[in-house]
């Protein structure tokens, strides 16, 4: 699928228009608008590792994602359309164009159904979205994987007593989004976006199917799912492309199989994520597997603290599957939530790997400024990164998000 | 003995023996009270209204939250509800799902429309403040009368109304309380003043409830709820609109997966 590459002149227009839009929402009688604009500056301490890549420290950036909802029938029927826009300072790549949401929702009262560009999660681990695979990641937006591209879709629930059946059918897949040539985050070798290469002849316009029952038993929510289509998790095949070696993405047929779970107790959360993958060289499983224990009213106040721990496991054949760091690392978190008036929140975590005990750093803070602003830092930061990873490539690239966004 | 004296001494003892009488069934009629709180309350089948939520702090300061509430009765245990955020915005579009029960955690999830995700919630945290207000979960789930044992405490009049004074000891082992004390309307059978006491059993809140209107004939709903923090010197103040009652949801409208459809 086409990215769209946005132009400064292009983007200062949309920035102008869309908010225009929205705030005359009455002139569109009956559809309602709401949405935010996002300053954000990411703060890059060291220099990059490769001589072609940007050398800023503050790479400043604005997002406007607007929403326009219309219901009718008696809200039976709702039109949802979420446009995104990003515009990067540093990195071409991360200034795009995307449809997060262009659907019809028709709602009755045994089942529904979704026509359009849509979003799907599915999953209950926080360290890694094994599951989740109806939507492509948006790898440029963040590396956490929860920001996802819009994914066209025909999309029928079935809501029974037994649990909730979902049918998929997905006509159109879209491509991984990555760092630019010369941008932070881009690995060291960069990624040739426009020429991927597909095992389907029909290549992005290969219809995926899948399938999904879930259902909430007693303190037990239980999820089982199957995809077959297109990986959403390119390979990368060297190659050379203007005399510079480059990685095309490579999309390959797969089938998936998975499992979410979550037992609920007092306090403490266990959570499972497992899949099993063929198409990718022999058929491999991933797992993550961990709980979420939460401390209410910590030292008499109102604020809550959680501890997270969890295990991810892969045991793919990394010469025929894509690549992944996470096949034997542990992940070790905490989250404290204030539970004040600005619903004031931090995370931090790590996900270390137990062998070479490379290391993930990340953190996340929160603060509602008002009723239309917030406040939002994140910070990624390489730890312990051997030469031979994957991940070296991204040693000096750690860095510090600070977002503000208004809401309207 | 003098006749004035003897008949004190009678007095005493016959009051004496009134308290013990009284003792006895002080929580029998706290139960009976409870009882016919619930009872005069039952077969609204489902409803729905707007809740505006102004937060005060110490000094003053004013932010509010809209919210839009569904609810459905559910015999025999605590009612389904749906809660909808609308502002501030940045949580506009964040749904609440809880299956409320009397005595064992309820069943909560929460809707992040920015992710789509459904995220099931540890409900221990009954105590817990709600978006940062100073209504707990438990001061907003629905009444039952399995959630408390009971002691009457006495009548009296509140402002020129005549109220049941009852005492209500949480029988849930999470609860943020040691008792509440409420004030029983004796003619409607409705709540119009609650003392919470916190685990240490000092005085932590006051909840009035003003502006009652009927519905359907029957149903008590007050329009505004006001409630004091006595510790930290902050309210919280509901006020409820547009109140609707057997609209026709049904259990579908308040499962995990049909969150999505949540607006």
């Amino acid at each position: 699928m086409t990215r769209y590459k946005l132009s400064t002149a292009t983007f200062f227009v949309i920035s102008i228009s869309l908010p225009l839009i929205s705030f005359s929402g009455i002139a569109f009688s009956g559809w309602e608008s709401s949405g935010s604009v996002s300053i954000e500056a990411r703060i890059f301490p060291d220099s990059p590792a490769y001589a072609e890549q940007n050398d800023e420290t503050i790479s400043p950036s604005i997002v406007i994602e607007p929403e326009f909802v219309y219901e009718w029938n008696k809200n039976q029927d709702r039109i949802t359309v979420t446009p995104f826009a990003r515009w990067d300072a540093d990195d071409d790549n991360r200034s795009h164009l995307d449809l997060r949401e262009a659907s019809w929702l028709h709602i009755a009262d045994e089942w529904d159904l979704v026509v359009g560009i849509s979003k799907v999660f599915w999953g209950v681990t926080e360290s890694l979205h094994l599951v989740d695979i109806i939507n492509q990641t948006d790898t440029v937006e963040d590396i956490d994987g929860e920001d996802k591209l819009g994914q066209p879709m025909v999309n029928l629930n079935l809501i029974r007593d037994w649990g909730t059946i979902g049918l998929f059918i997905l006509p159109r897949f879209r491509e991984r989004t990555f760092a630019a040539f010369n941008a932070r985050l881009r690995g060291p070798v960069p990624i040739d976006v426009d020429n991927a290469t597909y095992e389907s002849s029909r290549r992005e316009n290969n219809i995926d199917g899948a399938l999904r029952w879930s259902h909430t038993l007693g303190d037990w929510d239980i999820g089982l799912g199957y995809f077959q289509g297109t990986s959403r998790e390119p390979r990368f095949l060297l190659a050379v492309n203007n005399g510079q070696a480059v990685f095309v993405p490579r999309y390959d047929l797969i089938d998936q199989t998975s499992i979410d779970v979550q037992l609920t107790t007092d306090s403490t959360l266990w959570k499972l994520e497992a899949i099993s993958r063929g198409g990718q060289g022999r058929r491999f499983t991933a797992a993550v597997a961990g709980l979420e224990y939460t401390f209410f009213g910590v030292l008499d106040s109102s604020a809550d603290i959680g501890f997270l721990f969890e295990y991810l496991y892969d045991d793919r054949d990394m010469s025929m599957a894509p690549i992944v760091v996470t096949d034997d690392d542990v992940f070790l978190g905490a989250r404290l939530t204030l539970n004040n008036s600005q619903a004031t929140a931090f995370l931090a975590g790590a996900i270390i790997d137990r062998h070479s005990e490379e290391t993930l750093f990340f953190m996340e803070a929160e603060h509602r400024l008002s009723d239309y602003w917030k406040f939002e830092l994140q910070g990624r930061f390489f730890i312990n990164i051997p030469d031979e990873s994957f991940n070296a490539g991204f040693r000096e690239d750690g860095f510090l998000n600070f977002r503000f966004s208004r809401y309207f | 003995m003098n006749y004035f004296i003897k008949l004190l001494l009678i007095m005493f003892v016959a009051s004496m023996s009134l308290t013990n009488a009284n003792a006895e069934t002080a929580e029998k009629k706290g139960l009976t009270i409870a009882k016919q709180v619930e009872k005069q309350d039952e077969g609204w089948q489902d409803t729905t209204a707007s809740m505006k939520m102004i937060l005060k702090n110490r000094q003053g300061e004013e932010s509010s939250r809209l919210i839009r509430l569904k609810v459905l009765e559910v015999k025999g245990d605590g009612d389904k509800s749906l809660t909808i955020f609308d502002s501030p915005k940045d949580i506009k579009g964040t749904a609440f799902l809880s299956f409320s029960h009397a005595i064992v955690p309820d069943d909560q999830w929460l809707y992040l429309p920015a992710l789509k995700r459904v995220k099931r919630i540890a409900s221990s945290n009954k105590s817990g403040p709600f978006m940062g207000s100073q209504f707990s979960y438990e001061d907003l789930a629905s009444f039952e009368v399995a959630k408390f044992k009971y002691k009457f405490l006495r009548d009296e009049k509140l402002g020129n109304i005549n109220t049941f004074v009852v005492e209500n000891y949480p029988q849930y082992k999470y609860s943020g309380y040691t008792r509440q004390v409420v004030w029983i309307d004796k003619q409607r059978y409705i709540p119009l003043k609650i003392e919470y006491y916190d685990r240490k059993n000092d005085l932590l809140k006051t909840l009035a409830f003003n502006d009652y209107k009927q519905y359907l004939n029957k149903y008590w709903r007050a329009s505004e709820q006001m409630m004091v923090n006595h510790q930290n010197g902050k309210s919280t103040q509901l006020i409820w609109s547009n109140y609707q009652f057997q609209t026709g949801l049904s259990k579908r409208d308040f499962e995990k997966n049909s969150l999505k459809r949540a607006r």
